[in-house]
């Protein structure tokens, strides 16, 4: 079956496939039609969950984490200043070993208060030990909800996911999405089966207190089920490219990287253009190719030391910036590299802050300024695009 | 202590804690098909160093300010599993975690309509912080936020009336209680836990460390705020508050001063009578509202 779907219809209907059993919500622009759609789910009977329409954000992750913890499989919904405000519950889901999925519509954070599509939110979650998707389409949307409820069951993994889009760009943009077959998705996603969780004829302890004899060994089997993460989005992505045909390589995606002197890297909805700006400097005989981030946590650092193998100059575009110093994602992908013997040049573009729309136009003039690291070298590490007034 | 206790022996509770008498009585009442919900606070720190625990139910912290929202979670999770019936869901906070911080949370539960039992122990202050002053804490106590000094004598403002403003949301069942009236409090409890919907049970619970008295002296505190009038036993079906049941009334009420005497966060007081009328004159007030 295929639909006109938004990026939050899409979300919704993942969160559908999937047979999400509880789920506690608080609208927040631009997430709002996500919880708008799964109410009407509810109410039509299309959606057999429960549904706690509660009175915050830090409310509808406690919710969520009480639930999962009691057996049930649970999703929430968010953005920016409702992300925020989760902060504090987002760790307690990863310390309680939770795998709650969360539809993230990516929005800037205030003041100077603006709705529009920036990775801020998300970005300023990653040392909560989430695992975050970011995708480009709204098919992307719907099979990443599913993959992962999947990731994120595993038993060795046992770790919440955010599935990441872009506000209005994806959130409230038709497009056409292929529904997968809910017989499909069920063998594909068993029902959620936790090894542990409150019950009167078993009962245990939930949330102690961990002197610091015992704290340091929980938080390093966290870091363990991080990396264990990593080899289940590999085989899980791949299971899911051969039952459904939609293939998302795992937690990068290469695009024309063969042969490549320059590659730009970036996450969201700007490498969809991205690719055809990539076209158009190849048929001038730039040598240039793509990579999208599509998983920030855990971070592909293998993937990045073998592209950085191959190539002359790493342009990183970041859709936020953490003041201080530079782009997250750049500072990650020049982290990654540091004790290899590589050594490319490695430039931070940030670009489309704040929904600043990422055009062809400025990713080109953008690529370029990269292709020209490579023949004159590093001018300067950071460059802030399309700025007014300039730097 | 009974071999079918579900809240045992052995956790870090100081000598005398009105909260760990108390929820003793409430598990006594519950019984085991009970999930509790605890926010963070003293009962959670005393009662669960790992791998060690006092609790012989179901139990769940998930932080401080969302007891109640918490317990919503995991009252709708039974409820998909088909597990919801006859398992009691009880949130266990703090004044702070109920007064304060996780007021938003509360009021929200009981707007929702949960089937949720929700305690509250009240000692009156951020204890297991260091005793700082609280929406609860009563006027001019000397707390290590609102020291008696040589300009400001103690807390300044009110007690927040919580069971009055819980009941204000016309939920099914709300009551006071202390461990001075054990079978007051566990015929409270027993309501509460029969009510459909939200109910909510505010505990007076002494803390001698921070109220500064001694620990066998926390029963006859108890008693004495009852007596005095300072603390009020009632309950209420709905929200009308034309119903509120007196549930124990005293024969002839104390003086407030008999009950400060006996506590170092007021002892600054003693040298005041003038703090002391003014506190006389509230609580005959507020005795003669509730119409004794």
């Amino acid at each position: 079956m295929r639909l006109t779907l938004t990026g939050n219809q899409a979300n919704a209907w993942g969160v559908k496939l999937s047979r999400v059993q509880v789920v506690a919500a608080y609208p927040i622009t631009p997430q709002t039609t996500i919880v708008e759609e799964l109410a009407e789910f509810a109410a039509n009977g299309q959606l057999d969950t429960q549904y706690i329409k509660v009175e915050s954000e830090h409310s509808a992750m406690a919710a969520c984490i009480a639930a999962e913890n009691t057996g049930v499989r649970t999703y929430t919904a968010s953005s920016s200043h409702g992300i925020a405000l989760m902060h504090e519950m987002l760790h307690w889901a990863v310390g309680a070993r939770l795998p709650i999925v969360m539809g993230a519509v990516n929005r800037a954070i205030g003041p100077p208060w603006n709705i529009w599509a920036d990775h801020t939110d998300t970005i300023s979650q990653r040392d909560t030990g989430w695992m975050q998707f970011y995708v480009e389409s709204n098919q992307e949307v719907l099979d990443t909800i599913i993959q992962a409820y999947k990731v994120a069951e595993s038993r060795d993994v046992l770790l919440p996911a955010m599935a990441i889009e872009d506000a209005f760009i994806l959130s409230h943009t038709v497009e056409r999405v292929e529904i997968p077959d809910q017989e499909l998705v069920d063998e594909f996603l068993p029902p959620y089966n936790p090894p542990d969780y409150l019950n009167v004829d078993d009962p245990k302890g939930f949330g102690s207190l961990v002197m610091p004899d015992w704290y340091m060994e929980f938080r390093y089997i966290i870091a363990r089920a991080q990396e264990a993460a990593r080899k289940r989005i590999r085989e899980v992505t791949k299971e899911y490219a051969e039952i459904f045909g939609r293939d998302y390589h795992g937690l990068v995606e290469e695009y024309r990287t063969e042969d490549a002197d320059v590659v730009m890297v970036g996450a969201g909805t700007m490498v969809s253009t991205a690719r055809d700006v990539i076209d158009k400097l190849r048929s001038e005989g730039h040598k240039i190719g793509l990579l999208k981030i599509r998983v920030f946590r855990p971070f592909p650092y293998e993937e990045f030391q073998d592209i950085a193998k191959r190539v002359d100059v790493i342009g990183v575009m970041d859709r936020s910036f953490t003041f201080g110093y530079g782009g997250a994602m750049f500072s990650e992908v020049k982290g990654a590299i540091y004790n290899t013997d590589a050594r490319p040049k490695i430039k931070n573009y940030l670009i489309g802050i704040g929904g600043r729309d990422v055009t062809p136009k400025m990713l080109e003039d953008t690529f370029r300024n990269a292709l020209r690291v490579k023949d004159h070298g590093l001018d300067r590490e950071m460059m802030w695009v399309d700025l007014k007034g300039g730097e | 202590m009974a071999s079918d206790e579900l809240f045992v022996s052995g956790h870090r509770g100081c000598a005398g804690c009105g909260m760990a008498t108390a929820v003793r009585m409430v598990l006594q009442e519950a019984g085991p098909n009970t999930i509790v919900a605890n926010a963070t606070g003293c009962l959670e720190v005393m009662t669960t160093g790992y791998p060690e625990t006092a609790w012989k139910i179901p139990w769940i912290h998930a932080a401080f300010e969302n007891a109640a929202a918490v317990a919503s979670g995991v009252d709708v999770a039974l409820k998909k599993l088909g597990k919801r019936e006859g398992v009691n869901v009880l949130a266990f906070a703090g004044d702070g975690g109920t007064f304060d911080i996780g007021f938003q949370a509360l009021s929200g539960m009981l707007e929702r309509g949960h089937n949720i039992t929700y305690v509250v122990f009240d000692n009156e202050a951020y204890m297991n912080t260091g005793i700082q002053r609280c929406s609860s804490t009563p006027p001019y106590a000397s707390t290590t936020t609102s020291p008696a000094g040589r300009v400001i004598p103690g807390k300044q403002g009110k007690k927040k009336p919580i069971s009055k403003i819980v009941a204000a949301h016309d939920i099914a069942y709300t009551a006071t209680a202390t461990i001075a009236h054990p079978k007051d409090l566990k015929t409270k409890i027993k309501k509460a836990l029969e009510s459909e919907g939200p109910s909510f049970v505010q505990i007076f619970s002494p803390c001698p460390t921070g109220w500064r008295f001694p620990s066998e002296l926390s029963v006859k505190l108890s008693k004495m705020a009852v007596d005095t009038g300072i603390f009020v036993l009632w309950e209420l079906e709905g929200g009308n508050f034309d119903n509120i049941r007196i549930t124990y009334k005293p024969k002839e009420r104390k003086p407030v001063e008999e009950y400060f005497k006996l506590q170092g966060r007021f002892r600054h007081l003693l040298k005041m009578p003038e703090k002391i009328a003014e506190i006389q004159r509230e609580v005959d007030e507020k005795c003669a509202e509730f119409g004794f």
